[in-house]
């Protein structure tokens, strides 16, 4: 394995979806590779701050909503009737 | 993943409400707009990243499930249900819109030379605890970051890992095939990390 190949697929391997012959493949080139270990571990930081945004947008009170969209979908829901 | 609609906000009984709105109830209506409409404003402004078009699907959305409301048989709680016609309705708005040229996502992918090594190798990122996910300032470089993706793949990545759709569902939304979801999310991730890169390698501030 190279680190192109490496690079393609890790996905796969981060997230458990390879055979276990391909995953020994995967785990001896991080052994023997920094560039890919370091890539590796940013790739994953980076889903984990991306998961974050929608942790901290559900845990903090929503911006109050536009009181002009309010009454707009409301006005809307009343012609609909 | 939570979803990032919460099924019962505040102290309101979500069950209790969507009876009270399959019975007619106008001011279960108004209630239901009301406690909502915060959220799946976030929800829409992450998708369509335009005021009026975030505001226009939400309105499309609560519009939409309003009339299917007879229909709606609880097996999804209120709150979930939203926040996937909202979904559905931004996609729908980002469709309509005009497309503006954009940039390439190959240069956001690693490079690799005859040796098959990075052409820039990785620098190592700082530890996670000084990424500083709590910081609002982190928290606004990534939401910029990934408004610089394509919108290809900034779509996917927002609705499979911020909005917690899976792949099945994501393609469904997209009318795409779920080989090609995966592809996606694995580029728009990798674009995601190289545009975060120059902030969160060691040794800068």
């Amino acid at each position: 394995m190279n680190c192109r190949e490496f690079t393609e697929f890790l996905n796969e391997y981060l997230f458990g979806n390879l055979p276990a012959e391909e995953r020994a493949e995967f785990d001896r080139h991080l052994a023997e590779c920094p560039w890919c270990v370091r890539y590796l571990d940013s790739y994953r930081k980076t889903i984990q701050l991306t998961q974050s945004l929608a942790a901290s947008d559900s845990s903090s009170p929503p911006q109050d909503a536009p009181e002009e969209l309010i009454q707009a979908i409301l006005s809307a829901r009343g012609r609909s009737l | 993943m939570a979803d990032t609609i919460p099924d019962s906000p505040g102290d309101v009984d979500a069950v209790a409400l969507l009876a009270r709105m399959q019975q007619g109830d106008e001011a279960a209506y108004a209630t239901c707009v009301r406690i909502y409409t915060g959220r799946l404003l976030m929800v829409a402004r992450r998708i369509v990243s335009n005021e009026e078009d975030a505001r226009d699907a939400v309105q499309d959305g609560f519009l939409a499930a309003f009339k299917n409301i007879g229909s709606f048989e609880g097996r999804a709680q209120l709150g979930t249900w939203l926040h996937r016609i909202v979904v559905n309705a931004a996609l729908g708005r980002l469709r309509r819109r005009q497309r503006h040229p954009e940039r390439s996502i190959e240069e956001l992918l690693p490079h690799f030379g005859d040796d098959e090594h990075q052409i820039d190798p990785p620098a190592p990122w700082k530890d996670a605890g000084d990424v500083g996910l709590e910081r609002q300032e982190s928290r606004e470089l990534v939401r910029r970051s990934i408004e610089k993706l394509p919108e290809i793949y900034r779509t996917v990545l927002v609705l499979r890992d911020i909005e917690g759709l899976d792949t099945e569902e994501t393609a469904r939304m997209l009318g795409t095939a779920t080989g090609v979801i995966k592809t996606r999310l694995h580029r728009a991730r990798q674009a995601l990390r190289a545009l975060l890169d120059p902030y969160f390698r060691q040794g800068e501030s």
